[in-house]
């Protein structure tokens, strides 16, 4: 029946003010006196978080503290939103690393290619998701920052054992 | 004892206005408290508690953020009465406690201290006079800010306002009866028990004026415009109604004079039907101050104390009420608060203020004597109106869907929408 208004018709010989009035009364009462609240007090309480959740990229260090990364290039390609800037260099040694390694976090969506495309496990996403800032500029992570960050890192899913969590 | 006279009497009647102000505006402050707190506990949250302990300062955050907010003004508002809108939105609703009786009397070394600001022989109208001023706040709002919105919220708050206004006034003329004295403090010793007077009936008038008492908060709540009646606000439909264009402390004044009107609401039905600062079940605070300046009981300082903090709980455990009403339903539609104060309530005032007379006459032609036995008698013929009324009156002929308007016209006038019921629809 196309072009019909639907319209629920109520049972009115029953309907009332002030019965229905009184029974919604008490489902509010109940509700105000339950003792366990909905609410989480964020900064004070967090939520436990999965240890795959991808949030904050970081990146992984040698002992010496040098980044991992050696200027492959391919996070960089991988990157669907191309949020990854990275000039690979070359020092006396013959070893590649990353001269300049810039992530936009703005940019980013968190898919993670990065991580697993990477093949010296040198780039991670992180378990952490605060990272408000004041300006859009702080947003760009460079080398330096994404070293000196310290959440875990984001578990990459297992195949051989996909409901390990 | 006499009462005061002189400067004592202008000095005491200037401390109780400064006194009794300033509670009020805290309760109206700590009420804003109460009221996001009660939000909060009913939608399982719990509510402001971050500033201060328990949250308490909130409600100091909430007022330097008022002042310290930008103000804007409208174009084309016509600036005068935009400015006097959101003051005459507040003044009503504390001009009213002027002659709200607080507590018994206190003795002083200078004479009687009625606990009133001005107990004024005609309070009761005094009451209904400026009940009704509270509208015009609304509707200067609604018309000085210049925006449809606006101009919508204060038409509707008008409509509204001026038809439970009539309920509201019928709604007491039960009282009137009753009590047959307009002075407040009579109505008050009225619901008290004393071994003799004039007119004592030993109940609060909420039991021998169940039906009227009913009403009376009903309309009430009307009159205050919060939320099941709250069209003139009615945030769905016009953003903010008649205060859509209002901002800072301006909007600051329109929040206080919502809670200083629902306190007012409150404190009158305390007065009204609840005895006002009557403690039950004792008779120590039985006194009364006749016309003629004599004292019946013994009144003593901390009687009043106690008498002020039974009109404080009875007055606060009401505001609780209607803000646990108002978290539990939703926005009545137009027609239907129009039909309700209309079609519903004052007819039902009438027939009542008709019955309750004739039962009075009566029971005075029976030769019952006024105490107890009669209000006894009033209790039973009450409960079994309220029965009729939520039985019987409120099955299917108040309430109405919004179907059922349509299909008496659809057979009739217009015959174009045609009511399905869900099977015909799937």
């Amino acid at each position: 029946m196309p072009g019909s208004v639907k319209m629920v018709v109520r049972p009115e010989s029953s309907a009332s003010y002030v019965r229905a009035i009184t029974k919604g009364l008490g489902i509010t009462l109940k509700h105000m006196l339950e003792p366990n609240k909905a609410t989480q007090q964020y900064p004070d309480e967090k939520w436990e978080l999965s240890p795959r959740l991808r949030g904050t990229h970081r990146m992984a260090t040698h002992e010496d503290g040098r980044a991992k990364c050696v200027g492959c290039g391919l996070c960089p390609t991988v990157c669907p939103v191309n949020c990854i800037k990275l000039i690979p260099a070359e020092d006396e040694n013959g070893e590649r690393y990353a001269a300049v390694y810039e992530i936009d976090e703005f940019r980013c969506i968190f898919c993670g290619f990065c991580q697993e495309v990477c093949p010296v496990e040198a780039i991670h996403l992180g378990v952490h998701y605060e990272n408000a800032e004041y300006s859009r500029e702080r947003w760009v992570y460079d080398l330096e920052r994404l070293t000196e960050l310290d959440h875990p890192f984001t578990a990459l899913w297992d195949p051989f054992d996909p409901a390990s969590e | 004892m006499e009462p005061m006279t002189g400067t004592a009497f202008v000095v005491a009647t200037t401390l109780k206005i400064l006194v009794f102000f300033v509670l009020l505006l805290v309760f109206v402050a700590l009420s804003t408290y109460f009221e996001r707190k009660i939000a909060g506990f009913i939608q399982d949250r719990s509510g402001p508690n971050r500033v201060g302990p328990l949250g308490l300062l909130q409600v100091a955050a909430d007022g330097l953020k008022f002042i310290l907010k930008e103000e804007v003004e409208p174009g084309g508002a016509n600036k005068k009465f935009f400015f006097l809108a959101p003051v005459l939105g507040l003044v009503p609703a504390t001009v009213l406690f002027a002659v709200m009786p607080f507590a018994s009397p206190v003795p002083t070394r200078w004479g009687m201290m009625e606990m009133i600001v001005a107990d004024v022989p005609v309070g009761f109208l005094y009451v209904l006079a400026i009940a009704s001023l509270g509208v015009y706040g609304i509707v200067m709002a609604g018309w000085a800010s210049n925006s449809k919105y606006s101009f919508l919220g204060g038409l509707r708050g008008s409509a509204q306002m001026v038809s439970y206004e009539v309920a509201l006034a019928m709604s007491l003329v039960p009282v009137l009866m009753l009590v047959g004295n307009v002075q407040m403090p009579e109505i008050v010793s009225a619901q008290q028990n004393f071994a003799a007077g004039p007119a004592e009936y030993g109940a609060w008038f909420f039991l021998p004026l169940m039906l009227t008492a009913f009403v009376f908060v009903v309309s009430g709540l009307a009159e205050t415009g919060r939320v099941p009646f709250d069209l003139a606000e009615a945030e769905g439909e016009l953003v903010g109604g008649f205060h859509t264009e209002y901002s800072s402390m301006k909007f600051g004044m329109f929040f206080l004079g919502e809670y200083a009107h629902l306190i007012t609401t409150a404190a009158l039905i305390t007065v009204f039907f609840l005895g006002g600062w009557d403690i039950p079940f004792w008779q120590g605070d039985n006194i009364r101050i006749l016309a003629d300046g004599t004292v019946i009981g013994e009144p003593t300082w901390w009687k009043t104390l106690l008498t002020f903090g039974a009109f404080g709980v009875k007055t606060l455990l009401l505001v609780l009420f209607f803000m646990w009403l108002r978290w539990t339903i939703p926005r009545f539609r137009y027609d239907q608060l129009m039909d309700l104060g209309w079609k519903v309530f004052i007819p039902i005032m009438m027939a009542y203020i008709m019955v309750m007379g004739l039962a009075m006459y009566l029971l005075d032609e029976a030769g019952v004597p006024v105490g107890l036995q009669y209000s006894g008698a009033l209790i039973v013929l009450n409960l079994i109106m309220m029965g009729i009324l939520i039985w019987v009156v409120d099955r299917g002929t108040i309430v109405k869907g919004a179907t059922s308007n349509t299909r008496r016209r659809a057979g009739g006038i217009r015959g174009r929408i045609t009511p399905t019921t869900p099977s015909e629809v799937d």
